[in-house]
């Protein structure tokens, strides 16, 4: 009997054998390489010192350089965020509202721009905003412009792309959130006298509010790491933090500043996760569900 | 399964009890952690690279016109004619490709299409540099002699490197906007004309940048004695240009798109734009910046199947055909080796072979100063 147990105990661990194992090497080891990483120091001639120095940390931390890039980031993330929230409530609500035969064929449109890549997709602005892209070419032969307007590398552009790439990932959140309220319940509501919006307001939109916060969650934690849409889309002052990490890394070679970098940017928004579930009433919110 | 299920699955747990609320978005969280991080720059270090064995040999290079000339005018007839395969890659930029090579194993990158001397120095720096046996490569007394004393001056006497090709990063101009006198008169310093505001455009690396604000602020870029004023000049420059380009396709994209009227360009890749037929000016200003491109061979690499390709790569049909395939005047001394017609038309190409009028980095001080100019070239990119 008692082997049962230990059996009956035993299995799960078993079954996730190979999926810890998997986390373990991709994830965990190759973050405690970075971490080690960063306590080195890179020598001027571009090879690494091995030791225990806390130089990259108190730079990383310490200089304002770094802390302003990491507000503006944020900022860039935050902007993302509520405009996928807003611009991508609608099609979801949509969607969620549309016979099963048409919702299988728009879940399928939804995950269309996946196929392609998020650079090439990212790159297809200057097509569209380019001096001699689609809108200037338009506008210019409609007359409503004499001359083409500057409308690519700056940090608005790089919000259209961040939302361009985020928004299917906020209409699948909110999709699966409306999609699983119950339709009674609206009828109910509107059956005890309120109007179609009150409905909306009442119940419709608390009863979603859990994928909307997931939907944001991943939307902002995706945006603050980004690090392709800045070099593509911006101007010569529009960087992000990951841009920072890229440079040390990369154009510095300084693979240990890089990876405190790195790890103050994952310490950051893990804190947002921990904060964000926490303490912003997410849990509240979603009692509803019960 | 598909991430629509994954979702579902996910809040069919929540709705379930089987996860509370805090774990849902802690799991969706963490997964955007993971993407949003891991998968940015340490990803691209992640890249697969293919091991050199002894039946072929690994190449890197700058991809585009210049990897297309490679591949048709020297790899395909070099496999032929000696059954060793030459395995061809790519990379966007020195930085990149160093990074990479650093992160790898001795042997699993052999030989590499890279900038000289700089880049030379800083893999020397790094240990990365090989010893050649020039009795394997015969075709080496062809290659002007000013190409070569520099990389012997940084490793001993031995070098780990051919000369192959070189150029310069010169004035770039839309002719339809501004004139071949007026890009003479001003030079470097057409880059910080108010007037052009929103219409400039840049290469976004450090050791070009502080070059040319050196020339604006009237400097030896070898010897600047107020680097102060090249980071004010930076920084003008900074805050009238639309964009700094990182690729030669995109800074051919914005000029050809109008994009942007003047920036700095690669004597090559305005050839290769006028070639087109796009009415792009190009002026190499006083001091202008020249460099040399390099064969260069990573240490751990099979040195005879190297050296054999090397020597086969200098071979003048072979040197000549990449040449006028890349637009890039070759390495080969003109006093010594009859170039043809095309050669002596493109940019760059000093027909005495002594390349006296073109300025190069001094690697030794350039290397000195680099970590320092790197980082504040970060800063003040950003509005610092």
């Amino acid at each position: 009997m008692a082997a049962d147990v230990a059996g009956a105990r035993r299995t799960p661990w078993v079954l996730l054998s190979p999926s810890l194992a998997t986390i373990s090497l991709l994830l965990i080891v190759p973050m405690m390489f970075i971490v080690v990483y960063s306590f080195w120091l890179r020598t001027a001639t571009g090879a690494d010192q091995v030791g225990f120095y806390l130089d990259n940390w108190v730079e990383a931390l310490g200089d304002r350089f770094y802390r302003d890039i990491l507000f503006q980031t944020f900022a860039i993330a935050f902007y993302t965020t509520v405009i996928c929230a807003l611009v991508g409530y609608i099609p979801a609500y949509f969607v969620a509202n549309t016979p099963m035969k048409s919702k299988t064929f728009l879940l399928l449109m939804l995950m269309l721009p996946f196929w392609i890549s998020y650079i090439i997709r990212t790159m297809s602005w200057i097509n569209i905003l380019g001096t001699s892209g689609a809108l200037n070419t338009l506008m210019l032969s409609l007359g409503i412009i004499d001359e083409p307007i500057q409308m690519l590398y700056n940090q608005t552009t790089v919000v259209l792309g961040l939302v361009h790439y985020l928004l299917p990932f906020m209409i699948l959140n909110v999709y699966v959130s409306l999609d699983g309220i119950d339709k009674n319940l609206t009828e109910a509501a509107q059956s005890l006298g309120c109007t179609g919006w009150q409905a909306f307001r009442e119940v419709t939109l608390p009863l979603s509010f859990p994928g909307l916060a997931a939907g944001s969650l991943l939307c902002f934690v995706l945006a603050a790491g980004t690090y392709i849409t800045p070099i593509v889309l911006g101007g010569p002052r529009d960087a992000m933090f990951a841009n920072l990490v890229f440079e040390a890394i990369v154009t510095q070679l300084n693979w240990p500043l890089g990876s405190a970098l790195s790890l103050v940017l994952l310490a950051l928004l893990g804190a947002l996760v921990v904060i964000y579930t926490r303490y912003l009433g997410v849990d509240q919110i979603a009692k509803s569900f019960k | 399964m598909d991430e629509t299920k994954r979702y579902e699955r996910l809040l069919t747990r929540l709705k379930d009890g089987d996860i509370n609320r805090r774990t849902f978005l802690t799991v969706l969280g963490a997964a955007g952690v993971t993407a949003g991080i891991t998968g940015g720059p340490m990803g691209m270090l992640a890249r697969n690279a293919l091991a050199a064995t002894p039946e072929q040999v690994r190449f890197d290079g700058w991809g585009g016109v210049v990897s297309e000339a490679f591949e048709k005018y020297a790899f395909a007839p070099y496999t032929e004619k000696t059954g060793i395969k030459v395995v061809s890659g790519t990379f966007g930029g020195a930085d990149e490709y160093i990074a990479r090579v650093k992160a790898g194993q001795p042997g699993e990158f052999n030989l590499a299409h890279l900038s000289g001397v700089f880049d030379y120095a800083r893999y020397h720096g790094l240990e990365l540099t090989s010893e050649l046996n020039e009795a394997n490569i015969p075709n080496l007394k062809n290659v002007i002699p000013g190409l070569i004393e520099p990389l012997r001056k940084i490793t001993g006497g031995t070098i780990s490197a051919v000369p192959y090709d070189y150029g310069t990063t010169g004035i770039a101009y839309n002719r339809k906007y501004i004139s071949d006198d007026e890009a003479k008169a001003k030079g470097a310093k057409l880059m910080v004309d108010e007037a052009y505001k929103g219409k400039i455009g840049g290469w976004g690396e450090w050791k070009t940048r502080v070059w040319y604000g050196a020339l604006q602020s009237d400097q030896e870029p070898n010897a600047i004695k107020d680097i102060d004023a090249v980071w004010d000049m930076i920084r003008a420059h900074r805050d009238l240009a639309l964009k700094y380009w990182s690729s030669g396709a995109e800074l051919m994209s914005l000029l050809a798109e109008e994009e942007i009227y003047v920036t700095e360009g690669w004597s090559g890749r305005i050839k290769a734009l006028q070639d087109q037929g796009h009415d792009i000016g190009y002026h190499d200003p006083k001091g202008g910046l020249g460099w040399q491109e390099c064969l260069f061979v990573l240490r751990g690499s099979p040195m005879a199947a190297c050296e054999e390709l090397l020597n086969f790569m200098l071979e003048p049909e072979v040197a000549i055909a990449v040449a006028e395939g890349q637009s890039y005047p070759p390495a080969l001394d003109p006093q010594k080796v009859e170039l043809g017609k095309v050669i002596p038309t493109l940019p760059a190409f000093d027909p005495s072979g002594t390349l006296k009028e073109l300025s190069f980095f001094d690697p030794a001080y350039w290397n000195e100063n680099e970590a320092d100019w790197s980082k504040t070239f970060s800063r003040v990119q950003r509005g610092y």
